[in-house]
């Protein structure tokens, strides 16, 4: 066992890459699911964000410009759920699985032309001064743009559902989606925009991986990355705080548990790897002991008439 | 894997008609663990069925299965082929070995050939590759190549294909370097890119300047050229796009001879089940170009083990060598037996930490 050479800087500037792309995706469908809308096609949204910002990202030779692309890519998809779900009636569970399925496939179709390629790389933000100070500077200023998106990204969720009359409203039809019409919003215009946020967070989340976290295209890239996510919100009571945490806390016991593992930590690999999970789900729990609840209208189709 | 999910459907839904047309064809089946297009083993496995296609033409149908789980979930795909007509299925992941073998007992008149494991049946095959002998020359040339003399190692599985990789390039990166240390992370999965990158960059960040993988995806290379200063070693396919650097060498797997020849013995009815373990000598397991960043000499040592490998001069397993924990494995140039390495469930001499049980 070495402890030593495992660098704790390095090991907390990977864990926020590594957090990234869970912590963007599980946002977007945190403010789906407070609307009432449970969008079970995160996996395959972020897929196609993958692909789309991948290329994207490929054909003009700006990250930037793939990253909205992987926005636009996810929200077209999710837009697609929502025509289903909100104007169809479909079930939500049965679209949001067969979105899944539609965006892996959709995503290596789109691909094909796009196996080993290099993308180019996304700068670092190296931050004056900020980035210089010891420790602290390369752990929480030099990253890449993504990273403090994702963060500014629970903030402004966080203060949007909590503190704005958009977000009242959003949470009034994800609680009781009768009573919000009754009230006279628009509750099927508002899932709408909540599924097209998650569809385009979700994309964001995805093309993070295919550009920054890996990267490069492969199909099936995101590997159950957005069940992940999809779990999070859960077990994160629908906060984007405690998201956060649990973004955090996975991304940071998985990039631990591959350390530990390399520097010969005298612990079964086999705990090392159930570890990310049991941890994260372990704390979120016994953090929503309080009594956190899903959204009272979650999966239920709303009609006007009814 | 979804569409023909839904075209598997339709063409039941559609009944015999369709399958009656085809029926003088000789319809293989594939079952893979990734998706096509992972760069690495399935890629090479579904060379083999375009190879397969291209060979027999209008005489053969394939049909394919991507990202099939290894478990419970393997068993209803590989039943499913089956029941599609398949008159011989090719299942490529060590953990389809229990579900092809409870399927092959349900469809006597179906050939199953599985990959990489160890059981068979009266109508059940099993081939691998040895993969060994390409560990061997990666070992040597990743044992010269170190400055920092850590070799990082992402593992899949604690399967003896597995573990064999691992001791065959750890004696041979050994023996060119005695310094050298191994530094292995447990990955339990065949395909995640995500996680097959995370797990190079922890190994670079503990000092490793060498990457080898028994992963499916081109993840590691990645990772490792935007760390810079770091060679990787292409796994199951050439991965040549990331050469001359990092990669600098690979172990291409070479299906198609052998699903061409299972296939004519299927049609011929001369199938039967074997025991097929294929090496470099019969063009199974190729070394893929030695990229210009490797010194020239070490190249050339290269080549000649890798002849001498194909000629049966030499065997990667040769003795004197001893277990991890220090007792006899091999007497002065005693060479490994198959049922040994077949099972290999332990480390040479050297190696640190434990197999995971």
């Amino acid at each position: 066992m070495d402890l030593s050479s495992i660098n704790p800087i390095l090991l907390l500037a990977s864990l926020m890459v590594a957090a990234t792309p869970i912590l963007i995706a599980a946002l977007g469908e945190l403010v789906a699911e407070r609307a009432g809308v449970l969008n079970l096609g995160v996996e395959g949204m972020m897929i196609t964000g993958a692909i789309c910002g991948f290329a994207v990202a490929v054909e003009t030779g700006s990250p930037l410009l793939g990253f909205l692309a992987a926005a636009v890519g996810g929200a077209l998809l999710s837009s697609l759920f929502a025509l289903l779900t909100q104007f169809a009636l479909a079930n939500q569970v049965a679209s949001g699985l067969a979105l899944t399925l539609f965006g892996l496939g959709l995503s290596s179709l789109m691909g094909q032309g796009y196996v080993g390629v290099k993308p180019p790389p996304t700068a670092k933000l190296d931050i004056p001064l900020l980035g210089d100070i010891p420790v602290l500077g390369p752990i929480l200023f030099a990253h890449d743009l993504m990273v403090y998106v994702g963060l500014a990204l629970v903030l402004a969720v966080w203060a949007f559902l909590k503190y704005s009359r958009g977000g009242l409203i959003l949470r009034a039809v994800g609680e009781n989606h009768e009573a919000a019409h009754a009230l006279g919003y628009k509750v099927v215009r508002v899932r709408v925009m909540a599924i097209l946020f998650g569809g385009a967070c979700a994309g964001l989340g995805g093309a993070y991986i295919s550009l920054v976290r890996v990267p490069q295209w492969t199909e099936g890239m995101t590997a159950g990355a957005g069940w992940i996510a999809l779990a999070l919100v859960v077990f994160a009571s629908w906060k984007a705080g405690r998201v956060l945490l649990g973004a955090y806390l996975f991304g940071g016991v998985t990039v631990l548990q591959l350390n530990l593992q390399a520097a010969g930590v005298d612990i079964p690999v086999e705990y090392l790897s159930m570890s990310p999970y049991l941890i994260t789900i372990l704390v979120l729990v016994i953090m929503s002991a309080d009594r956190a609840r899903a959204p009272a209208s979650l999966g239920r189709i709303f009609h006007a008439s009814g | 894997m979804k569409l023909t999910n839904l075209l598997t459907g339709a063409a039941l839904a559609l009944g015999l008609a369709t399958s009656a047309g085809a029926q003088d064809k000789t319809k293989v089946g594939f079952i893979y663990v990734g998706p096509i297009g992972d760069g690495g083993w399935t890629y090479e496995h579904d060379k083999g069925r375009l190879a397969v296609e291209q060979h027999f033409g209008d005489a053969v149908e394939t049909v394919y299965q991507e990202s099939v789980p290894e478990g419970a979930d393997a068993e209803r795909a590989i039943t499913q082929m089956a029941l599609q007509g398949a008159d011989l299925i090719f299942t490529t992941s060590f953990g389809y070995m229990e579900p092809t073998l409870s399927v092959a007992g349900k469809f006597p008149d179906v050939k199953f050939e599985h990959a990489t494991g160890y059981k068979t049946a009266p109508n059940m095959s099993v081939y691998s590759a040895r993969f060994y002998e390409g560990r061997a020359v990666q070992g040597h040339i990743a044992g010269k190549m170190t400055k920092s003399n850590v070799i990082g190692y992402i593992a899949s599985f604690p399967i003896p294909e597995v573990i064999r990789g691992i001791n065959s390039a750890y004696i041979h990166a050994k023996r060119v370097n005695p310094d050298v240390e191994f530094k292995i992370i447990w990955a339990y999965t065949w395909f995640d890119p995500a996680k097959e990158a995370d797990a190079a960059t922890a190994l670079i960040e503990q000092g490793a300047d060498v990457i080898l993988q028994h992963t499916d995806s081109t993840a590691p290379q990645a990772a490792a050229e935007k760390a810079g200063g770091v060679i990787t070693f292409g796994q199951a396919s050439d991965m040549g796009e990331y050469a001359p650097l990092p990669r600098v060498s690979s172990i291409i797997d070479n299906w198609a001879p052998y699903y061409i020849a299972r296939t004519q013995a299927v049609m011929d009815g001369t199938w039967e089940s074997v025991n097929t373990w294929d090496g470099i000598a019969p063009g199974m397991v190729e070394i893929g170009e030695i990229s210009d960043a490797v010194p020239a000499d070490v190249k050339s040592e290269a080549l000649a083990m890798k002849d001498a490998i194909a000629s049966g001069d030499y065997h990667p397993f040769t003795g004197p060598l001893k277990k991890q924990d220090g007792s006899d494995w091999l007497a002065d140039g005693e060479a490994a037996d198959d049922a040994t390495l077949a099972g290999m469930n332990f480390y040479v001499e050297g190696l640190e930490g434990d197999i995971p049980q």
